[in-house]
């Protein structure tokens, strides 16, 4: 049976503004490489990474940092951030990224989605959409890191992503991200019912109990920053709550 | 021992090149066949689509090269993913497309079993195995890394030599000979991965 993914999303901000030249680039790398090392050597089921820095910078993905992350990395990595260009993703897969999330580039330039779905497989292009909820209950999805609306319905944007070429939506709560008071399981419950690729529940987690809300309202895999940044959790505690819930994990070989 | 990584420009390449260094091989990427002169090993990377991955192979001379390795050097091969599919002889994915003729078998989409079973099939899922070398030390139902939407049906069940429980039974090992191919991910299925890697080399 397929198990629950349990992912540690690893959030890069200004990365570029420490880093110095060439030589000195493990100063830049340096808390993620050790976050890197720590969730390899616990065995997490992935990995995300997620420059957040690059779009509002108008910049895109560091190449150089990605494969040096990578060469400690064992388990399946997404990069994400500032990716607007087939080349880059090619040059990130050689790199040693699994899977490439899209975002902004995705409203910009649908095509993008289609032309690298069809150049890497469906099962490379995780599509991220980022949304708030208004007041009013309306949904809405944003564009360059939360920054700007878009008009677009985030179901309905899960679908056309789907169309286009997705293998997998990374659908994040705005408002809820950071807060660990639970995910967003009404729109969980809707863009999965929506589409037919994983969807991976995003944006806060709080507690393994939250997790266990998403996985029942139809997430494929969840992932979580905050609670692995600033509580005592761990993905390996929080495949422990699951099993224990009867939700499938996966389980660790030790040979 | 020196591994040959066939660089066809679609692989997830580094992640191979590590993982097989890290199992104690000495990585070789090259982009052409004549490399296969100096190997042991041949890995046959891949993450796409069917159709290109074959132009690609072509292109630069590998087909021929690859059956001749295998063939007349009994150099063992493995295929990873899309390098598994690649062993078959054809393929409709997208377009019907002759493969690399390894293996006898086709190439289909997933179709779930029910509404629940999603494709692509991405995450850990279990590998069931009839022993062999490839598993050696491996317990049947250790858990790897997938991700794919289409999967490999082989002509001949004597090929299976791993079925893993998604839309059904998804084969998830085949082989023939020296020639074996996975459909999941060693180079990304960590310490279970690196065992199987390392029976490859040990072959």
């Amino acid at each position: 049976m397929l198990k629950t993914r349990v992912i540690p999303t690893l959030l890069m901000r200004e990365v570029n503004l420490v880093k110095g030249p060439a030589f000195d680039s493990w100063r830049a790398v340096g808390a993620p490489m050790q976050s890197v090392k720590v969730f390899n050597r616990r065995d997490v089921d992935e990995m995300v990474l997620l420059d957040i820095a690059a779009t509002p910078a108008g910049r895109g993905p560091d190449i150089d940092m990605v494969a040096t992350l990578a060469q400690e990395c064992f388990v399946p990595l997404t990069v994400g951030g500032g990716i607007t260009k087939l080349d880059q993703i090619r040059q990130l897969l050689l790199a040693g990224a699994d899977k490439m999330s899209i975002n902004s580039a995705a409203y910009s330039d649908p095509g993008l989605v289609t032309a690298a779905s069809d150049a890497y497989g469906a099962q490379c292009i995780v599509a991220a959409i980022d949304y708030r909820t208004h007041a009013d209950g309306r949904r809405e999805c944003y564009t360059r890191c939360g920054t700007e609306g878009t008009g677009r319905d985030p179901v309905e944007w899960a679908k056309e992503l789907e169309r286009l070429g997705a293998g997998e939506i990374q659908a994040t709560s705005i408002e809820r991200d950071s807060l660990m008071e639970g995910y967003d399981l009404r729109t969980i419950t809707d863009i999965a019912a929506a589409v037919s690729i994983p969807v991976i529940a995003s944006g806060g987690a709080g507690n393994y109990l939250h997790m266990e809300e998403a996985v029942r309202a139809g997430a494929s895999a969840v992932s979580a920053a905050s609670i692995y940044l600033f509580t005592q959790a761990t993905p390996l505690e929080a495949k422990a709550h699951l099993a224990a819930a009867g939700i499938p994990v996966r389980s660790h070989f030790h040979g | 021992m020196t591994v040959l990584i066939v660089d066809y420009g679609m692989g997830n390449i580094a992640s191979a090149r590590r993982a097989i260094e890290e199992c104690g091989g000495r990585a070789l990427v090259s982009d052409d066949p004549a490399a296969i002169k100096v190997a042991d090993r041949i890995v046959v990377p891949g993450v796409g689509a069917f159709p290109q991955a074959m132009a690609r192979l072509r292109e630069a001379s590998w087909v021929d090269a690859l059956r001749a390795a295998v063939h007349d050097d009994g150099l063992p091969l493995l295929g990873i993913c899309l390098g598994m599919q690649l062993l078959t002889d054809e393929s409709d994915e997208v377009s019907k497309t002759q493969g690399l003729g390894l293996i006898p078998g086709r190439i289909e989409r997933i179709v779930p079993a029910d509404a629940a079973e999603r494709v692509p099939h991405v995450g850990w899922n279990e590998v069931c195995h009839r022993g062999g070398a490839l598993f050696d030390g491996i317990p049947s139902g250790a858990d790897f890394y997938f991700v794919h939407s289409f999967r490999f049906v082989p002509a001949s069940e004597d090929a299976i030599l791993a079925t893993t429980p998604y839309a059904g039974k998804t084969v998830s090992a085949v082989g023939a000979g020296r020639v074996a191919g996975v459909q999941f991910h060693p180079e990304k299925s960590s310490r279970a991965g690196f065992r199987l890697l390392k029976n490859f080399l040990a072959l």
